[in-house]
């Protein structure tokens, strides 16, 4: 294991780690973009680039673009 | 059946479970190791149909019938997620006001990444046998793209230029050209989704036989229904209203 690979399977950690302890669930969707970029990277870094722009295209934007829509909805202030 | 009972299904369950996984990964090669059996057989495949992207050569030639179904799953997906945002009886339409538009700076970015964005997706759908990418993430890159026009413009120019009702016939227009191409080829050649049509050139836009019709039909499929799924959220967001929240 190349030590490239090693630090970005510790940053993948970390903004796991990141996602499960952000209590708002507003912020929790920007630290999933970050942590959905992280993966990007470390799926490039795993000779995996079509995996990669899945996962940037759909754990960067669309999944957090889908949880800040519902949680405005929910909180009815997107009126 | 009782608390116990359940708890003893669940154990033995689990128990199966843990075996068959233990063994599976106790056969597993180690990681980040040279040695790789199957990438052998799909690259050496995948090179002698003229394909320089061995991934989409095992996603829509080696294994295309795992991608029908994969896409199938996803249009079933769109469709049940339609079926619950649809505006119920207590909700109602109706049109915002003006309201004041995004900042300067917000909508100049929006408007200058629109066609880059869609440019990209386009580009990454119809290379999708040369280089990485293909019909999945150029789909999903071209419905995220045209939300830009949202993020720049207002929400009426997005409408206008998003006729929910055609996505909607598109999407369902993909997922039927990729059976239909597994059809043509079982007539053709016996075996559903065989690659029959001309290698081309390895490395070159026409080239990979079905790949690129399979990729375009996908592309076209997922990016039909990205954008119906997020026209559903921001139509919840912007347009619906219930009774409720207008009283209040």
């Amino acid at each position: 294991m190349s030590a490239l690979i090693a630090i970005a399977l510790t940053l993948v950690l970390a903004g796991a780690v990141a996602v499960v302890f952000t209590d708002d669930p507003k912020r929790q969707a920007v630290t999933l973009s970050v942590y959905g970029l992280l993966m990007g990277v470390l799926f490039v870094l795993l000779s995996a680039p079509d995996v990669a722009m899945s996962q940037i295209v759909i754990g960067t934007a669309i999944v957090p673009l889908m949880v800040m829509l519902t949680i405005r909805k929910i909180r009815g202030s997107g009126q | 059946m009782s608390r116990t009972v359940r708890w003893c299904v669940l154990g033995v369950g689990l128990a199966g479970v843990a075996v068959v996984l233990g063994m599976a990964f106790g056969s597993m090669p180690d990681f980040g190791i040279d040695r790789h059996p199957y990438r052998d057989l799909a690259v050496a495949a995948s090179v002698s149909h003229g394909t320089a992207n061995v991934v989409s050569s095992v996603n829509f030639d080696q294994r295309g019938l795992d991608t029908l179904i994969e896409e199938t799953i996803l249009f079933g997906s769109v469709v049940a997620a339609l079926a619950l945002l649809r505006p119920s009886d207590e909700e109602h339409l109706h049109r915002p006001g003006g309201g004041r538009g995004p900042l300067e700076g917000t909508r100049a970015v929006g408007y200058l990444m629109l066609p880059l964005t869609l440019v990209v997706g386009i580009d990454v759908v119809l290379h999708g046998q040369v280089t990485p990418g293909g019909g999945f993430q150029g789909g999903i890159v071209l419905a995220t793209g045209l939300h830009l026009l949202y993020v720049g413009g207002r929400y009426r120019s997005l409408e206008r230029l998003r006729p929910i009702p055609l996505f909607e016939y598109t999407e369902s227009a993909g997922v039927v050209v990729f059976a239909a191409v597994g059809l043509a080829t079982l007539a053709g050649a016996g075996s559903f989704l065989a690659n029959t049509l001309p290698y081309g050139t390895f490395g070159q836009l026409v080239s990979a036989g079905t790949v690129p019709l399979l990729n375009v039909a996908v592309g076209v499929a997922v990016g039909s229904g990205g954008v119906v799924l997020l026209a559903q959220f921001l139509q919840q967001l912007i347009l619906v209203s219930t009774d409720e929240a207008e009283r209040s």
